[in-house]
């Protein structure tokens, strides 16, 4: 035995996970919790800065940024999560920076999506496909 | 002999750049036996700064054959573009003769009877004397090392990346970059990088606990040379923990982090930089979009992937210098740096012919004292081969048909699965396969044969996996080596597709029959990136198969079928 039992769960867990998700579930989720959070209103592209890796080192703990100036608050969501709802993060008058930074565990390959309400009451947002991949090939 | 076309792209770009490349068309010269040194080093000295470049050298102390890839496709905005561009194409776009050094140095045809003709190539003592002679023409010239420097040999192995390193500082570069030596793990990683006499540089490795630059290492470093302040920014393997057991080195993380690069950029230009130089472990493609992306880098010296190109690749006002692996060639690029900028360039990719180029007697001697202790043990001979052995190529290639067979028969395996590295020296037909030979194409700190059940699902799967990592039509999200290589199963892959379609008609060849998604196989490989993995080591499972086989003789793998290339 070569591989142990435990270490071929962990190999198959990202990549089963890729063909077993309910992705248009999660999807539809993912657009419910948009509505709520901007009542409906139209969200444009640009001005929300989202930094995650392109390849994720680790899915169990993805390091992730947002920021948008002069934000009230930004809603991040896990678009390919059984529950994409990962966190708001409200800014009070006082801040500093509209800005955030937390690890997030993704179940597969996914876009995670920031959407900000920004200082005029107006909301945008940013998208990034972060991949989860089983890895081992090198050059 | 840069192409028109990248000329005018040249002057569209940056109207005072002007550059050139040569790499010579010795065929007469060779026809008539008399091909030298000179030939090969002859240089036109240029500008007011020199740059020497070498990369994924692989521990490849002493000179090897190396085949360059059949198959090497290109997806997206890559396909039909350099590096992916192969044999009779290849020498077409550079203008090289059929049968001549250079054909034999850039392209896989008639390899074996080229090999033949001009001999091994590479050599850490011939490369020595290459970058001895530029020094004597451009005494402050930069060498840099694009990392894969302390990785893939039995004596590296043995001494922990000791005996590359020696050898390499007898070299004196300047600045390093890294990958595989990762795999030595971390500990012993930063008890090397500590006693380095040069620069050890990556903007992007990064402390995996508080997500900021590691101490261990710089991001970039200045030189004056030529009285030109230099800029040498490092960039490592961005998908070391993915590609590469993560659990080697855990204090560390990676990624591509261009705003980064950006920042270090300007940081280095505001610190009076006049030349921007990037040493790069990303891969070919990736240096290209990140070219794309991140301005005011003058030059790109692109590690990782393995592509030796004649001239350089032009993005915007980017060159890019690829310079091949396995010790088989030096790049030397002459620049012109006036008033602030890059005015020219003049560059050559140096092929190492290891009977033609004189060894250094210092550092052959060296390498002859690093391999001393395990003299007997390398030169074992373990078998021979009827067929030419080698590993480039994105699908398949006969030394890991080989390794394939020797897992499923060692193993009692249904299916075997050999990692895509692009490392690995060839050997010749009616060549004799030492020990040395056979570590140098799995030599690694991970090389347990693992033998376990995966249902015909989970294969899909990963060749899927391994497949969008190869195929991406986005750079960013390709690591950089070849599709995993399968030994008693063939499949059909569309390489235009997404990840999830490009993978059918997977057919279990002992038996014809196709994979069931829900039946068992028996699996074995090698190299894998998850802790605690058992089994004997790749080495000795390829000893054992080869010789109780005495004589190597490897069946054409038609078992792939490709689509879309």
């Amino acid at each position: 035995m070569e591989f142990s039992r435990r270490d071929t769960l962990a190999l198959g867990a990202g990549a089963v996970a890729l063909t077993a998700l309910p992705l248009r579930l999660s999807a539809a989720a993912a657009d419910d919790l948009i509505a709520e959070f901007t009542g409906g209103a139209a969200v444009a592209d640009g001005g929300v800065n989202l930094d995650a890796p392109e390849i994720a080192e680790n899915g169990n703990t993805v390091p992730v940024s947002v920021s948008a100036e002069g934000a009230s608050a930004i809603l991040l969501i896990a678009a390919g999560n059984p529950n994409p709802n990962v966190a708001t993060f409200n800014f009070g008058e006082l801040a500093g920076s509209s800005s955030a930074s937390t690890r997030i565990r993704l179940a597969g390959t996914q876009d995670v999506m920031a959407v900000a309400k920004m200082a005029d009451g107006s909301f945008a947002k940013a998208s990034k496909n972060v991949k989860v991949t089983i890895g081992g090939c090198g050059g | 002999m840069i192409s028109r076309r990248d000329f005018l792209q040249v002057s569209m770009a940056a109207s005072a750049m002007v550059g050139a490349s040569g790499f010579g068309n010795w065929a007469r010269l060779a026809a008539q036996q008399a091909l030298t040194q000179d030939d090969l080093l002859q240089f036109d000295t240029f500008g007011n700064v020199s740059l020497i470049h070498i990369t994924d050298i692989h521990a490849q102390l002493k000179p090897v054959y190396f085949r360059e890839p059949e198959i090497n496709l290109g997806v997206g905005d890559a396909r039909g573009q350099v590096p992916h561009i192969t044999g009779a194409e290849f020498r077409k776009l550079y203008g090289i003769e059929d049968g001549s050094p250079s054909a034999y140095a850039l392209t896989y045809n008639d390899f074996s009877s080229l090999a033949q003709a001009y001999g091994r190539v590479g050599g850490m003592d011939r490369v020595a004397t290459v970058i001895n002679a530029i020094r004597a023409d451009r005494p402050d010239a930069l060498l840099l090392d694009g990392g894969d420097t302390w990785h893939g040999s039995y004596t590296c192995y043995h001494t922990e990346g000791q005996d590359v390193v020696n050898v390499m500082n007898a070299l004196k570069p300047d600045a390093m970059t890294f990958h595989w030596e990762f795999t030595l793990g971390s500990e012993r990683v930063r008890e090397l990088v500590e006693g380095l006499p040069f620069a050890a540089l990556g903007q992007n490795i990064f402390d995996a606990e508080w997500d900021e630059p590691a101490e261990d290492f710089e991001s970039w470093k200045m030189f004056e040379r030529g009285g030109v302040q230099i800029a040498v920014i490092g960039q490592a393997f961005p998908y070391m923990p993915i590609a590469n057991p993560r659990w080697m080195f855990p204090e560390y993380s990676f990624g591509i982090r261009d705003e980064r690069m950006q920042e270090m950029v300007d940081e280095a230009r505001a610190a009076g930089a006049e030349l921007v130089v990037c040493l790069s472990h990303n891969g070919f493609d990736v240096d290209k979009k990140m070219a794309s992306r991140v301005t005011g880098i003058d030059v790109i010296l692109s590690g990782h992937t393995h592509d030796a190109l004649p001239e350089p690749v032009l993005v915007g006002d980017t060159i890019i210098i690829a310079s091949g692996s396995n010790g088989k060639f030096v790049s030397r690029v002459d620049l012109d740096v006036r008033d602030g900028r890059m005015m020219g360039f003049r560059h050559k990719l140096i092929p190492i012919f290891s009977d033609v180029i004189e060894p250094d007697k210092e550092v052959a001697a060296l390498i002859d004292e690093q391999r001393a202790p395990f003299k007997a043990e390398l030169e074992e001979v373990i078998g021979t081969t009827d067929d030419l052995l080698y590993r480039r190529g994105n699908f398949n290639g006969t030394w890991d048909d080989l390794i394939c067979d020797a897992l499923m028969s060692e193993r009692e395996a249904d299916i075997a699965m050999s990692p895509g590295v692009r490392w690995g020296p060839s050997i010749l037909p009616g060549q004799a396969i030492t020990r040395e030979d056979i570590w140098n194409v799995c030599s690694m700190t991970y090389g347990e044969a693992y033998r376990t059940e995966m249902t015909g699902e989970f294969i899909h799967v990963i060749l899927e996996d391994v497949g969008d990592n190869l195929f991406n039509p986005d750079p960013y999200y390709q690591q950089g080596g070849d599709m995993v290589r399968i030994g008693g199963m063939g499949y059909r892959i569309d390489v235009t597709k997404p990840q999830g379609e490009r993978i059918s008609d997977m057919t279990l060849l002992k038996t014809g029959e196709p994979i069931d998604p829900a039946k068992t196989y028996v699996v074995a490989g090698w190299a894998s990136v998850n802790e605690g993995t058992e089994g004997p080591q790749i080495w000795d499972v390829i000893e054992s198969h080869i010789k109780k086989q005495g004589t190597i003789k490897l069946e054409p793998n038609t078992s792939v079928e490709v689509v879309g290339g």
